[in-house]
């Protein structure tokens, strides 16, 4: 697969030209933050921003799509969103959320919604160039990343290495003008940048290793931080919302004005909102605010992890730390908590 | 990305099928038999469908019936949310959809043969049960004593009254029931169904129970069990949870790290005694 150099003009360029034929989704400024949205014009893509308000896991399961439609007499039909986009300025902490994704969707039973968007999706991820405030990606071993996207990006000084990791980036790496073969002195600059991020997006430090998580957990199902915490929590999900890891959705209908036809919705849900667990008859399973609240916790840190086969479900990106009004949600101050109180 | 993964299929399709017959039991549960327009559906004791009524939405209901019986199935629904409430204005030949079925922890139909089986419900928990209840009885050379027992809020909710009795006049089971609150039209036992357990401690050795009902019983029914020494390895739970996806992934019906669609709804309790979120 290629290596290639180039200037950030020859980038542009590349990008410019992509814009005329394809979908192409890419980081903007949003106000003093950043969002991923379509991309009309190469100047306005930011691959220097610090981290997205949401993450990019909405354009492989949208915040509500439609699964089917209805007519008149009930009869259904699967309704599958084909369109091929490029997704620009992924970082390695959201690009190891949606290899998770991944496996949660495809195994098992696939879920043929999430899997064709997934398919038709080119993934251009890009090195953190500047550090988000909350972002803890070095402790979790996600501050780079190996594979998933098609094209990998590194900037280094004025240029960008790119590298092509599948055939789908190889071919679009072909596009890219003016590019030559990156040399053993920038392939060991943009080790450098890797290994700098390793280290750098440390915001928040995690006391033990990623592999003591699920120990640590077994042994504090009944511990006091559970109840101290969720005191103040709202149970509003906003932890839930911009986590690019939590997939759990609702699925409801939506009636037309004959209320005969209509769509069969699937919309983003939130173990954290209270009514999650609940049925018919009024029973909630998971009532209690700490109960929930402890949930999330044991899933980033040990169920889906066991599920799926990978170290860890949080992926380090700040974003719950952000977004969290009481400023309870930090994962890292909660394991670190239960490490000093229970050790490792 | 997983290329293996079959797109061809909608794990969201409901298949249509078809109202046979349609009947009320009592005041709240419906009698519903079914089947799919497309063919027959393979199922075992304990799985369950996801009933789909375009325009209402989904609800997982757990098949009633026994897979001896091969044309359709049934279910018995109360009439208690969206979907069920959209069921029970339904008549004989109107149309629904179907998908499924679902769970890998199914009744132990296989493994219980040669033992005693006991089934304790708790009012509309009989409708799962009766799956293997009744495939008990297609199958009866293959198991020891069979023993159900019921315990019902108050007699009005009682249903399945003439299949009730039929089992009462049987003589190779052995039927007991009971009404948490008696009144004068009823002549049975009164009280909770935890008190109709001592009165089969001697058949309970080599036995294995099954207990489905509200969320509240388990936990007693199992303080009982324990007191007659009835093992967990022989104990199973039937515990359904919200499951909207029926496939493992909306999240809403997992007790801790257990999805119930798919390592249940029927639980062996060893299985689930360090599940805090199961009982």
């Amino acid at each position: 697969m290629s290596l290639k150099k180039a200037s950030r003009k020859n980038f542009v360029n590349f990008i410019n030209e992509l814009i005329q034929t394809e979908n192409v989704i890419g980081v903007q400024a949003k106000g003093e933050r950043f969002d991923f949205a379509p991309l009309k014009s190469a100047e306005d893509l930011r691959l220097d921003y610090d981290v997205t308000l949401l993450p990019p896991k909405r354009f492989f399961q949208p915040t509500t799509e439609t699964l089917l439609t209805f007519g008149s007499e009930g009869q259904c039909q699967s309704e599958i969103d084909r369109g091929k986009f490029i997704l620009i300025g992924v970082h390695p902490y959201d690009m190891i959320a949606i290899n998770q994704l991944d496996k949660v969707f495809s195994e098992n039973y696939c879920d043929t919604h999430y899997v064709i968007r997934r398919q038709n999706a080119t993934i251009i991820a890009c090195d953190v160039v500047a550090a988000s405030k909350n972002v803890f990606a070095s402790s979790m071993g996600t501050a780079t990343v190996k594979d998933g996207f098609d094209i990998l990006l590194t900037e280094i000084g004025d240029d960008y290495i790119a590298e092509a990791a599948t055939e789908k980036g190889e071919s679009l790496l072909k596009k890219l003008k003016g590019a030559a073969n990156a040399d053993a002195k920038d392939l060991k600059q943009r080790q450098q940048v890797q290994e700098n991020n390793q280290k750098s997006l440390n915001k928040h430090i995690l006391k033990c290793s990623l592999k003591d998580i699920p120990k640590l957990l077994d042994k504090a199902y009944k511990h006091a931080v559970w109840e101290e915490k969720a005191k103040t929590c709202f149970s509003c999900g906003s932890c839930n919302t911009v986590c690019p890891t939590c997939y759990c959705f609702n699925v409801q209908d939506c009636l037309n004005w004959d209320l005969k036809s209509g769509q069969r919705m699937r919309n983003w849900d939130g173990c954290l909102l209270d009514g999650f667990t609940l049925v018919a008859g009024g029973h909630e399973f998971r009532k209690n605010r700490a109960d929930r609240f402890r949930h999330r916790l044991y899933r980033k840190g040990k169920y889906v992890p066991e599920k799926i086969g990978c170290e860890t479900a949080c992926v380090g990106c700040g974003r719950c730390v952000g977004a969290c009004l009481p400023d309870i949600a930090n994962p890292v101050n909660i394991y670190n908590r239960l490490v000093d109180d229970l050790g490792v | 990305m997983s290329e293996c993964c079959d797109t061809k299929k909608d794990i969201f399709m409901p298949r249509p099928a078809t109202i046979n017959k349609a009947r009320m039991l009592n005041a709240t549960e419906l009698y519903v038999h079914l089947s799919l327009d497309d063919g027959p559906m393979d199922f075992q004791c304990g799985q369950f469908v996801e009933v789909s009524i375009a325009g209402i939405g989904e609800a997982p209901i757990t098949i009633s019936s026994s897979p001896t019986q091969k044309d359709g199935f049934e279910l018995i629904v109360r009439k208690i949310g969206n979907v069920t409430g959209a069921l029970h204005n339904m008549r004989t030949g109107d149309k629904l959809g179907i998908r499924g079925p679902f769970g890998k922890g199914c009744y132990p139909v296989e493994e219980a043969k040669g033992k005693n089986v006991v089934f304790i419900c708790g009012g509309i928990g009989l409708v799962p049960q009766r799956s293997f209840i009744n495939y008990v009885l297609d199958n009866r050379d293959d198991y020891g004593k069979l023993i159900v027992l019921l315990g019902t809020k108050c007699r009005p909710q009682r249903f399945l009254h003439s299949e009730l009795s039929g089992w009462q006049k049987r003589d190779d089971m052995v039927f007991m029931e009971s009404v948490d609150q008696g009144d004068d039209c009823w002549s049975g036992n009164v009280g909770v169904v935890t008190t109709l357990i001592p009165k089969i401690a001697g058949d309970l050795a080599n036995s294995m129970v099954f207990v489905c009902g509200p969320p509240v019983m388990y936990k007693f029914v199992l303080l009982s069990l324990r007191k007659e020494n009835v093992q967990p390895e022989n104990i199973y739970l039937n515990l359904e949870r919200k499951m909207k996806c029926g496939v493992g992934k909306c999240g809403h019906c997992q007790m801790n790290d257990k999805y119930v669609c798919i390592e249940g709804p029927v639980f062996r309790y060893s299985n689930v005694l360090k599940v805090p979120e199961a009982i």
